[in-house]
């Protein structure tokens, strides 16, 4: 960071606050002549119009905007920045890697709602859906999955039980069906950094994406 | 830096500072919730409790998917399991659990009843939520190619 953004912090933080008494700043912009060169910076000049960030990374329920302040037991139910302090971290989601948690025996959720002994049933099965597109095909890997869920959680209601009866696309996930019941909800969610958990098996060599009709037919060119 | 150059930047930072001064006051707080916390309000509100509030994260590190969404009959759907305090006590939904036995017990309205009064039913954080627009609607097999024929 340069010193000259530095000063820029309390200079913003007056910004956010005179935002509360919006109008002065017009007012006070109007004096000057530099503020010709603020006025000729038109308002479509700005970034991040549609771009939604988060503010913090697993607050504490009191400071997490669905939890009432008013509540005293809203201050006795657990951090889960605390929670997850040990755990393998992921980009994106709860920002927790769920599924090496497991795998390295970090944790151990019962199986039974009672009997912490009992083994989940788990199938090595991977199912190979190659995609047109040019991202890398699609693995679903049966482990991880019944690692959590049972097979009835999926077969038949979201999944017919044979390989490539299914069809599946990314605006069906997008839009919570397939894949998306559970990924963007509860699993990991669909993200940029995200794309290649599922989209994990390199194209053949020498794959490429074919052309549309309209480059074939294209009287331009 | 020269002073124009200072000036400027002055500026700047109080435009960008208006900016986010109004974005703190239109966007919702709930935006930054923990991912897959499910608020659940159906009925609470109407009765004058406070909506309740399921944290995920919290219940997946004790047990798999399977014990409540196969087990205990949970559908993959917030508020839509119309969960009632009777059928609570009855041992159903959450109170499978919360019995005293294997979680506190149900006595503890304010540790489920926490979330803010009038939030609606929500499953927190998903991506349908988060897309700028809705997503796509893919073309008809085909249709690409016969548009310009
Ligand atoms: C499969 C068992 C199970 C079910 C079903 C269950 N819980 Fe829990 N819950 C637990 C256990 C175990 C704890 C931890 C208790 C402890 O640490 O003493 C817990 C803790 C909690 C906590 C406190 C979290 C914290 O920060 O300490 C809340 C809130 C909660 N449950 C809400 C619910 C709600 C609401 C439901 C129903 C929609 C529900 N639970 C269903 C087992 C369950
Ligand atoms: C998370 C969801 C999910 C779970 C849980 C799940 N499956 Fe699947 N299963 C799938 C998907 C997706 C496919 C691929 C379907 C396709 O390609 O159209 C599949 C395919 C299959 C197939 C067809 C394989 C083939 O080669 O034709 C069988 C058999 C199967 N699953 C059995 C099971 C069993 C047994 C369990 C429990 C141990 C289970 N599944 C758990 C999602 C799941
Ligand atoms: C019923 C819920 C459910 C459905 C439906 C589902 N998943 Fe998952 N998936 C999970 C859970 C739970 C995990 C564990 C990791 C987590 O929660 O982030 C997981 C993990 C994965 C992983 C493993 C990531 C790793 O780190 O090894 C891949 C890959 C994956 N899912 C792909 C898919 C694909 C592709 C589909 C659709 C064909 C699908 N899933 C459908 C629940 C689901
Ligand atoms: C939860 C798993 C999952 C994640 C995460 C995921 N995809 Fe997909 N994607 C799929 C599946 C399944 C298909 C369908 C494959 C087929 O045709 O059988 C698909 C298909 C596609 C296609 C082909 C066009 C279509 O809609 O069918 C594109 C392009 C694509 N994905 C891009 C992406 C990008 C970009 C990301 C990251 C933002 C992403 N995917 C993340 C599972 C996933
Ligand atoms: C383990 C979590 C949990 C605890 C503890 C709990 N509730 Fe609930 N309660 C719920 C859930 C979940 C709902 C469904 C919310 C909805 O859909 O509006 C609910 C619904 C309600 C409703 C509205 C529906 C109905 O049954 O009439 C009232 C009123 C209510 N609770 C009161 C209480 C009171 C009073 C206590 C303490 C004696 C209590 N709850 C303890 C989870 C809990
Ligand atoms: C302790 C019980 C419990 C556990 C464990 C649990 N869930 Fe849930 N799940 C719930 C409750 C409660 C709801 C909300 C249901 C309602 O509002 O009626 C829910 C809702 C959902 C939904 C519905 C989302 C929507 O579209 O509205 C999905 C998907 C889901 N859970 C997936 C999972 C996955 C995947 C796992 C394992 C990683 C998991 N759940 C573990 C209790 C649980």
């Amino acid at each position: 960071m340069n010193l000259s953004s530095l000063k820029c912090v309390p200079v913003l933080a007056l910004g956010a606050l005179l935002a509360i008494v919006a109008l002065p700043v017009q007012v006070i912009a109007a004096e000057g002549a530099e503020t010709l060169q603020l006025a000729a910076v038109s308002q479509a000049n700005t970034f991040n119009r549609n771009l939604k960030k988060e503010k913090s990374r697993n607050p504490p329920p009191p400071e997490d905007g669905i939890h009432d302040v008013e509540n005293e037991a809203t201050f006795i139910l657990q951090s889960p920045r605390e929670a997850f302090a040990e755990l393998p971290k992921t980009a994106f989601g709860n920002y927790v890697d769920w599924v090496k948690a497991i795998d390295q025996k970090l944790l151990r959720p019962r199986w039974d709602r009672l009997n912490s002994a009992e083994e989940p049933f788990v199938m090595d099965l991977d199912i190979v859906r190659p995609v047109k597109a040019s991202v890398p095909d699609v693995v679903f890997p049966h482990r991880q999955h019944t690692e959590w869920l049972f097979c009835s959680n999926c077969h038949p209601a979201i999944f017919i039980p044979q390989k490539g009866a299914n069809q599946i696309n990314m605006s069906a996930i997008l839009l919570g069906r397939k894949c998306g019941v559970c990924h963007g909800k509860v699993s990991f969610p669909i993200t940029t950094k995200s794309c290649r958990k599922c989209h994990s098996k390199p194209k053949p060599k020498g794959w490429k994406p074919p052309l549309s009709e309209a480059t074939l037919r294209n009287p331009w060119k | 830096m020269t002073a124009q150059a200072m000036h400027k930047r002055v500026w700047g930072s109080m435009v960008a500072g208006v900016m986010m001064g109004l974005t703190m006051l239109l966007v919702s707080p709930s935006s930054n919730a923990e991912y897959a916390d499910v608020v659940i309000n159906n009925y609470a509100d109407a009765a004058g409790m406070r909506p309740a509030v399921f944290p995920h994260w919290f219940h997946r590190i004790r047990f798999r998917c399977k014990v409540c969404h196969a087990d205990l009959g949970f559908k993959f759907k917030a508020g839509g399991n119309k969960i009632t305090m009777a059928k609570i006590i009855d041992g159903k939904f959450c109170g499978a659990c919360h019995n005293g036995e294997v979680a506190w017990s149900v006595e503890n309205c304010a540790m489920c009843h926490s979330g803010i009064p009038g939030t609606p039913t929500h499953f927190h954080g998903s991506t349908l939520q988060r897309l700028v627009a809705p997503a796509y609607k893919p073309l008809p097999v085909g249709k690409s190619m016969k548009k310009n024929k």
